[in-house]
Formats: C-alpha cells, structure tokens, sequence
C-alpha cells in the first residue's frame, strides 16, 4: 500500500516539476536528457521574448502604418511564429509524458537508463524511426503546410490590387471573401458557373478516360491477338511523351482555320463515310466546341493509365475462375459482371479517386489548350476555365485579387478532401495493418 | 449441329473483325498527331500548322535554329538541373520515410501515416498567392531553387505513401534474421532491404525526373525572365502564336524531350504496375 503511495507522489513530482521541461527528468535522475530539455525550453523563451512576442502580436495588427510596415511579412512572419509556437506545445506534451513514463518506471523498480551513454545509445536506437521520417516532414512542414497556413490566413484579409503592401497596408476582413463569392453577383455568378463547368469536366473527362483504358485492357487481353507488344507500346505513348507537348500540339490541330482537325481530319472523315458531311468546327472560338475538344483530348492523354493498371490486374485473375464459371453456364457478359468487373475495381477504385481528383485540378490541359477561353464570363474567367485555372488567372492578372482567389483555394482544399476522404473511407483504404 | 458451328465461327470471325478494327483504329489515333507534329520538325520554310503532309522540303535546319536563335538550350539545361536535383532528394527522403513507416512500429506512427494520407489529398499548386507572397520575402522570384523545393516538397505525401506500399511487400523474415545476425539498423536498411525495393525506386526516380518536365503551372507563375525559363514555358513562347514563324522549333524542341523521356519511360514501364497497387490499396 505505501509503494503505492510513493509511487504516486513521485509520478506527480515529476509531472508537476516538468512544467518547467527538464526538471522532471533531472529529478528522475536523467540529467543529461533533463538537460537538453532546459536547453529547449531557454531557447524557446529567448526566441518568444526576442521575435515571437512580437511576431504573433504583428499577426492581430498586421501593421499600423502604412509604408513602414509591410503587412505581407508580417502576415509571413506571424504564421511561421505560429508553427514555431505549435512545434513546442508538441515538444512540451512529450516532456510531460516522458516524466510521467520514466516516473513510473522508476515507481515500478524497473529499470531505467541514467547513464549519458545508455540514454545516447536508447536514442538512436528508438529515435532511429524519427530520423529517418524527419527529413519529409520538414519539406512537407514548409512546402505544404506552411503554405496552406497562409492561404488560410490571406482568405480572410483584403489583399489585392488595392492593398499592395508595403505601399497600403492590408486588413482582416473576416467573411468577406467568402460572402462576396457565394452572394456577391458578379463573383457569384462566374463562381458557379466555373464551378459547374469544373464538376462536369472532371466527371466527363475521368470518366472516358476510365471507359477507354478499360474497354481497350479487355480488347487487347484476348488470346488470339497478334503483335499484343506493339500495340502496348503504342498505346503508352501518350503517357510517355510529356503532356504538355501534346497539349500544345492539339491546341495547334484544333486550330479554326489552318489547325489539321479543320483542314485534314473532317475532310477524310467526309470521304470514308458515306451520307456523313460534316463541315469545318469552331473548336476554338464556340465555348461548346472548345469543351468537346479539351474532353475527347483528356481521354486521349489519360487512358494509357489506366489501360496499363487493368491490364496488370487482369492478368492476375485466375483463368480457372473463368473456366468455372463457364461451366455454370455464365455468359461473357455475366463473367464480365461477376468475375472481370469486382477485380478491377477492389484494387483500382482508390487510384481511380487520383483520377477524379487530378482532373479536377488539371491546370495544364485547360490553360494550354486554349487559355480558358473563348471569350469571358466574368470576374477574370474565361469560358472554359476550371476553378484552378481561375484562381492562376485571379492571382496573375493586370489586377490580381490575391484573397478571393485564396478564398477559392481553401474551397477547392476542403471540396477535394471531403470527396476522397468519403470514397477511401468507402474503399476502406483508412484500414490499416497491425 | 453443322449450322451452330458454323455460327459460331462467323461469330468468332465477326468479333475478331471488330477487335483489330478498334485497335487499329486507336493506334492511328494515337499516332496521327504525334507523327504531324515530329514531322513538322524536319520541315524547311514557314511552317503554321501540324499536318499530314510529306512533299515539304525536308531539313535538320529547325534543330540548329533552336541552339543558336533560340534559348532552348539553356531551358533544357535548366529543366534537366531541375529535375536531377528533384529526383535525388525526393527519392532519397521518400525512400527513408517508406522504408521507417513500413518496418518500425514508434509511437506517433498511425497518426502521422493518417497526416500523409490526407495532406496529399491537398491540391498544392493552387497555394499560388501563398507561394508568391513566401517567395516574395525569401527574394525567390524567378528563383529555380525554389521551384525545385516546391516540386520536391508537393511529391513527398502521396509517394511516400506508395513507398511504404513497396516496403510492405518485401519479406519481413529478411531483416528478423538479419537483426538475429546483429546486423544494425543502417545495414538491415542499405544492404537487406534497400536491393529488393530497386524496381520501385526507379519509377519514382522516372516520375520525380519527369515531374519539372511536364509542370507547367508554378514554373510560369514562379520564374520571370526568358533565361530561366524551363522548356515548358520555353517552348509554349514557341506555339502560342501560330504567326510568329516558330511552331517548326516548337516540333523540334518537342522531339529533344520526348525521345529521352520516352525511352526512360519504356525502360521501367514493366515496373508501374506492382508500384502503383502495392502502395495505393492497402495501409
């Protein structure tokens, strides 16, 4: 009963003495981790009181006059306080926990390093994981998250062509991007009709790159196929020459007047096939025609992807699960719905989310193809711009509106996030081992 | 009986009829616009559109142009930097961070595998204002290191991921006997493990090498000046403008990338498959 007690009181000591990091763990008799710890925390308060104070402050403020303060690097160097400030509440929970651990290590009589070679030798041991997995944490802390720390910030200022700093200063203005896009009439409008054009695109598109890939695996997996080789190899050809280059070609192709869709490619088809005349298309200057040309070319750039994906799946598919079936009396199309189908999509379905996703944000092939456009609808968008390409546009235009397109950023974010995280949660891709 | 054979068989013939007649037909499709395209690059005079058309005067007279009336050839040099400096650190911090996740059990390790899994849901690039306002203060503008960082930096989540899928695959017995060998941990890593996971890290490499290549979106939003451009945006000053006489140095800058690319891709194309459904179907 009285070990009880003691250990108890020695856990609490040392939990309690870790409000300042590093004494818990002297007390725990680790004085070289106890240490390192002082000198953590020393350090972080030197840095609070030399910078942070003022940084986070510059965060609520964002500058007070304009020309001297440049509200941006404020903004900048608030938000990268912050980081800093969550880093060492992360550091501080493990200081607490670490003391309690030991503590009770020490309450249980069990045994525990003390030694500065045992407690260096524990560490790289059990620390061995940490470095290896730090390096992609501090490229993704300042390429990813930081990034998106700011978007959200600038979402809720009112940086654009009016307030360039360090000129003008920039404000917090709550919701206001936010309600000028959903009810404001002129963003209103061209956001969703952008918005509506992007869900159509992305489904379209996806899709038929999908159907393609599918359909022409299935084709050429049958037995009595000859030169399979040389059809895979050029069936890969649009995945492996960069699709910028073919992007850009198209565009030239599908040139109104001298592109070789107009002046070559209908011209044969009117002459193989009787009774059809089609004329020359405005693919580049009818909204409508420019949206056919962008989906039938994605489908084009897209399907080798998937093609080679089910084509790896199908071999894998047991040829007696076929003969089986064949016994029972099922179809081709009952096989094709029974056996083909549920195999591509258990293992494919995640990969066909990327798909949705990508498209959903393929900058590339609405921009290079024709600009976004013909013509506008408004706020800086073109016809045929997808939200991505709204916000390039947004944020490089002759008047950028820097936080409306954020605003439409963090949009885009969480829209992503949400569809994917329903579908892998469908797909089961959260179910992890162990 | 005679008559349900016989059907079967015009059947058979039909469906192989069919089948040709559609690859057939995809392959043209596939072929037609990168053949007028590479053709174009041969030809002499002013050339606006692709076509299909081979009376043309045939010249290598585009190439030389390229070098010396154009900046293609420090675009490439620049590209090709980027992309080298890419792929080394990309696949050498992916690899460390598949190989942890797939082989240690440490704590943290769940939720931070959940932080990977969603961070690479978040569509980067449209993070355009926070990427000029960050390069604006560190003075990155029209900087390619910072592109580089970025490119680096966007990969990391979702290829890691794939990684760790890899890693999953190879055999843990390996480096329990190897561990009972009292091999350490960096041994168990360079010498057991790292030699079957070769296939992967080559297509990674492809993927992370071709990345600066294809992008098109942050290298025009980040880098200003011509000399820095990156073929990319190079060669798009090429095509934009079927009039400004360039679109035969567009075909010919195209097929200086495409042809190396091509056949890097073709030469691990054997590996895509297992590296994309280890790593995107299970935990």
């Amino acid at each position: 009963m009285e070990y009880v007690e003691t250990g108890k009181k020695r856990i609490r000591t040392a939990i309690l003495l870790s409000i300042i990091p590093g004494l818990g763990q002297i007390y725990n008799k680790q004085l070289f981790k106890g240490i390192a710890f002082l000198i953590i925390f020393a350090l972080f308060i030197i840095e609070m009181f030399n910078f942070g104070i003022g940084a986070l402050n510059g965060l609520i403020t964002l500058g007070s006059t304009p020309g001297a303060d440049h509200s941006l690097f404020i903004l900048i160097e608030g938000s990268l306080q912050l980081l800093i400030l969550l880093l060492f509440i992360l550091f501080y929970v493990i200081n607490l926990n670490d003391a309690r651990k030991v503590a009770r290590l020490w309450a249980e009589g069990k045994k525990v390093n003390t030694s500065l070679k045992s407690v260096l030798l524990n560490m790289v041991d059990r620390g061995f994981p940490y470095l290896f997995t730090i390096p992609a944490y501090v490229a993704m802390l300042f390429a990813i998250v930081f990034p998106v720390l700011v978007t959200i910030f600038i979402a809720f200022t009112n940086y654009d062509f009016y307030h360039i700093p360090p000129a003008k200063l920039i404000d917090w203005v709550g919701f206001e991007n936010f309600s000028n896009i959903f009810f404001l009439s002129s963003y209103r409008d061209t956001f969703f009709a952008v918005f509506g054009w992007t869900v159509i695109w992305t489904l379209a598109a996806t899709t038929l790159q999908i159907v393609i890939g599918i359909f022409t695996a299935i084709v050429l997996n049958q037995k009595f196929i000859k030169f399979k080789r040389v059809f895979g190899i050029i069936f890969l050809l649009p995945w492996a020459v960069p699709a910028f280059i073919t992007i850009m070609s198209f565009s030239n192709m599908f040139n109104d007047s001298i592109g070789a869709i107009n002046t070559q490619v209908i011209p044969l088809i009117d002459a193989l096939i009787p009774f059809v005349e089609l004329q020359s298309l405005p693919w580049k200057t009818d909204p409508f025609f420019t949206k056919i040309a962008i989906i039938l070319i994605q489908g084009w750039l897209g399907f080798p992807f998937i093609y080679v994906l089910v084509s790896g799946i199908l071999q894998s598919i047991p040829e007696e699960q076929y003969e089986a079936a064949r016994i029972d009396g099922a179809g081709v199309i009952q096989r094709f719905k029974h056996i083909t189908m549920p195999a591509i999509f258990t293992i494919a379905a995640p990969i066909f989310i990327t798909q949705y996703t990508g498209n959903f944000n393929n900058f590339s092939m609405i921009y290079l193809f024709n600009e976004g456009g013909p013509g506008s609808i408004g706020a800086g968008a073109g016809s045929t711009d997808i939200l991505i390409s709204w916000i390039y546009k947004l944020t490089t235009g002759t008047s950028p509106q820097y936080s409306i397109a954020s605003a439409v950023t963090l949009f885009i974010s969480l829209f992503v996030i949400m569809i994917s995280l329903i579908v892998f949660k469908k797909t089961k891709a959260f179910e992890m081992e162990d | 009986m005679a008559n349900m054979l016989k059907s079967q068989k015009t059947s058979r013939i039909i469906s192989k009829f069919f089948t040709y007649f559609y690859l057939i037909l995809l392959a043209v499709i596939i072929i037609y616009p990168l053949l007028i395209t590479a053709s174009s690059a041969f030809k002499a005079g002013n050339v606006t559109a692709f076509n299909l058309n081979f009376d043309a005067e045939w010249t290598l007279a585009n190439f030389s142009r390229l070098f010396t009336e154009t900046l293609y050839g420090s675009w490439y040099m620049n590209t090709l930097i980027i992309a080298l400096v890419t792929m080394v650190v990309q696949v050498t911090v992916i690899t460390l961070a598949g190989y942890t996740y797939s082989r240690y059990r440490f704590v943290g390790r769940k939720k931070s595998l959940m932080f990977f899994l969603i961070i690479q849901m978040v569509p980067t690039t449209a993070a355009l204002t926070a990427f000029y306002v960050m390069a604006l203060l560190l003075g990155a503008l029209d900087q390619s290191w910072f592109l580089m960082f970025l490119y680096i930096g966007g990969g990391i989540p979702m290829n890691t991921w794939l990684m760790k899928g890899y890693f999953d695959t190879i055999p843990y017995d390996l480096d329990e006997s190897a561990k009972l060998d009292g091999a350490g941990h960096f041994r168990i890593f360079a010498q057991i493990v790292l030699p079957l996971v070769k296939p992967m890290i080559a297509v990674q490499s492809l993927w992370a090498f071709m990345t600066p290549f294809g992008e098109y979106m942050l290298a025009k939003f980040l880098l200003r000046t011509p000399e820095n451009y990156t073929v990319a945006i190079g060669l798009q000053t090429f095509i934009n403008n079927p009039q400004n006489q360039k679109v035969a140095l567009f075909a010919a800058g195209a097929i200086l990338i495409a042809i190396p690319i091509t056949i890097l891709f073709f030469m691990l194309q054997k590996h895509f498959v297992a590296g994309l459904t280890s790593g995107g179907t299970k935990g």
